[in-house]
């Protein structure tokens, strides 16, 4: 596997000037770390020449980088509108039945974090959940065990 | 029924066309080498003589936001794809960009030949992880098959912020910052990306280029309702509907034919209580304005607007005070904080209508959420916060004897509503602990 620094080279000579290549490799950071440490911004502030102080000032503006610790899957309820109408929050409160935690929460384990997001855009097919980014669609409640026992699954597998 | 007409998202009436092979078998590119052919000016006159307008809301004349662009700078001049669809009920963009990935580079390239550009930044919003890898696949392929004709397209991923999708909080974010919208002038066209005169079209707008050039300009403004709405709409039809999904049609057919014709009506036998027309920012109609036309001109006469083409159709199951605190939590969520009356606005927004839903409100109360919707309106730098106040407003106009209920008895569905209780971001968020800055 190239270093992170490898990486984040190899993403910044896609641009013109070095600061676009900020949120990629902030991307690539979370990815190697799970989410933004300490450590993962001084590494994309060394890659970049920015300070990391820039890089969290960057960061803490999208939803998607993680300032404290997730858990290893990632489950995003939508719960805008258009979901709303269909049923969005029984999805939400079977993911936090089954999963014993609330919206914004990890699982004891640290396996599973759940949290609801804004418009996923799905939104003729939902409720739309993102589980470890991949869209799920037209769910309901009652589809939600057997995705939370396919989490689990793979977590013991993995264990 | 009104038929489907395909132009955007023609040759995947079957299903996706990720092949190039078949996306070549089916006519493409065949567009941009005739464009090729063609003197770049005379691209940009075929683009303004189409009537093609921007289909990511704003609607403002494509051939015209061209026709801005600063010439002879000196610097290079930059096509940015907007990709970051994330108006809610919208979702026609991944729709097209993962069904004819191909359509939307030939775009791409069509446009970049017009406006004399070498580089193109695609910003995919960062969710979108299933259409950026059909993009960069089919990319590889264009790649491949030597089609790009020295121009280079860079696909930048965004990273969760609906606020990217306002040009220059794109601009800004694309540039590696945060996704604040900048003071206008100088627009894009003059200062752009890297301060260059820039190009920023949507998707839907760009992956419709190449079926203008193959078509000709005249034939294509044909299609719709001249002169002010010409050519087809992918529309996204979502929420208390049957069949939802995208369809292409013609722009003129009515709001009745989609709801009911194309999209099955309403399910469970409810009844139809109101339609937001072009996602969540736009005034809401009521049941009784569905005849009307999907047209600019007709839309603005019913007191509405287009916008991205996001119908979400309402049932008489849903509380209109929860559905403008829905939509209010929203815009208060992705307000990105640069001007005072959105960012303080939004916040005062969800406040009263909190306390009207509770049933703790009074009359003064619901004065005072109009004033603020007032004093937000117009009154920033961009339009996100026009785009809470706008719909909330209109929903108490449309429903003021709803609101007036719930300051007199409290909310009429009893605990029965379709949004009760639904837990939006904002309010999980309020308890994340702070981050440690890196010593």
């Amino acid at each position: 596997m190239n270093s992170l620094h490898d990486e984040i080279q190899a993403v910044r000579a896609l641009y013109p000037v070095s600061r676009s290549a900020t949120l990629p490799a902030l991307r690539l950071a979370q990815e190697r770390y799970g989410w933004l440490s300490p450590e993962a911004f001084r590494d994309v502030a060394e890659a970049l020449d920015e300070t990391p102080a820039y890089c969290m000032a960057v960061a803490s503006f999208y939803d998607m980088y993680h300032l404290k610790p997730v858990g290893r899957h990632l489950v995003e309820v939508c719960t805008n509108i258009s979901c709303a109408l269909v049923g969005a929050q029984q999805v939400l409160e079977a993911f936090e039945s089954e999963l014993g935690v609330r919206a914004g929460e990890t699982t004891e384990d640290g396996e599973v974090t759940l949290r609801t997001v804004e418009c996923a855009g799905g939104c003729g097919w939902g409720t739309v959940v993102a589980v470890n980014h991949r869209y799920r669609e037209r769910l309901s409640a009652g589809d939600v065990p057997a995705i939370v026992q396919e989490l689990r699954g793979e977590a013991s597998n993995a264990g | 029924m009104p038929a489907e007409q395909f132009v955007v998202l023609a040759g995947a009436e079957a299903g996706p066309l990720t092949r190039l092979a078949d996306y070549r078998a089916a006519g493409g590119f065949e567009a941009l080498a005739k464009a090729r052919t063609m003197e770049p000016a005379q691209v940009v006159q075929e683009i303004l003589d189409s009537g093609l307008r921007g289909r990511g809301g704003a609607f403002f004349p494509t051939g015209r936001k061209a026709s801005f662009l600063a010439q002879d700078t000196g610097k290079p001049t930059y096509l940015v794809v907007n990709a970051d669809e994330s108006e809610p009920g919208t979702f026609k963009d991944r729709e097209i960009m993962f069904t004819v990935p191909h359509r939307l580079i030939e775009g791409c390239l069509i446009t970049a030949h017009g406006i004399g550009c070498d580089r193109v930044f695609i910003y995919i919003r960062g969710e979108y992880l299933h259409e950026f890898e059909v993009i960069k696949a089919a990319l590889e392929e264009v790649h491949g098959a030597d089609l790009l004709g020295g121009v280079t397209i860079v696909l930048h991923r965004g990273a969760g912020a609906y606020i990217c999708g306002e040009e220059t909080a794109l601009l800004e974010s694309l540039e590696g910052k945060r996704g604040q919208p900048r003071t206008k002038p100088p627009f894009p066209a003059v200062a752009g990306l890297y301060a260059s005169p820039s190009l920023i079209n949507n998707v839907e707008t760009i992956a419709t280029v190449p079926k203008i050039i193959e078509l000709g300009a005249k034939q294509y403004a044909k299609i719709g309702v001249p002169p002010d709405s010409s050519g087809t709409r992918v529309f996204s039809l979502s929420g208390n509907v049957v069949n939802g999904g995208n369809y292409e049609l013609p722009m003129g057919v009515t709001l009745r034919e989609l709801i009911y014709d194309v999209g099955g009506g309403i399910p469970n036998a409810r009844q139809l209580k109101a339609v937001i027309p072009g996602g969540s920012s736009v005034p809401v109609l009521t049941a009784d304005q569905i005849d009307v036309s999907l047209d600019a001109t007709s839309m603005a006469e019913a007191g509405s607007m287009l916008g991205s083409g996001a119908i979400i159709v309402i049932d008489d199951r849903c509380c209109m005070v929860q559905l403008g605190l829905r939509v209010a939590q929203f815009y208060m969520h992705e307000s990105c904080g640069k001007c005072t009356p959105c960012r303080e606005g939004t916040r005062w927004m969800v406040q009263i209508l909190e306390s009207i839903e509770a049933g703790t409100a009074d009359q003064g109360d619901l004065d005072l959420l109009l004033d603020v919707c007032d004093r937000i309106l117009g009154k920033c730098l961009c339009p996100l916060g026009d785009a809470a106040a706008m719909p909330v407003a209109s929903y108490i106009a449309k429903f003021r004897a709803e609101f007036q209920e719930h300051l007199e008895s409290g909310c009429p569905m009893h605990g029965e509503s379709s949004l009760e209780n639904v837990l939006a971001p904002v309010d999980q968020h309020t308890h994340d602990p702070v981050a440690q800055v890196p010593a």
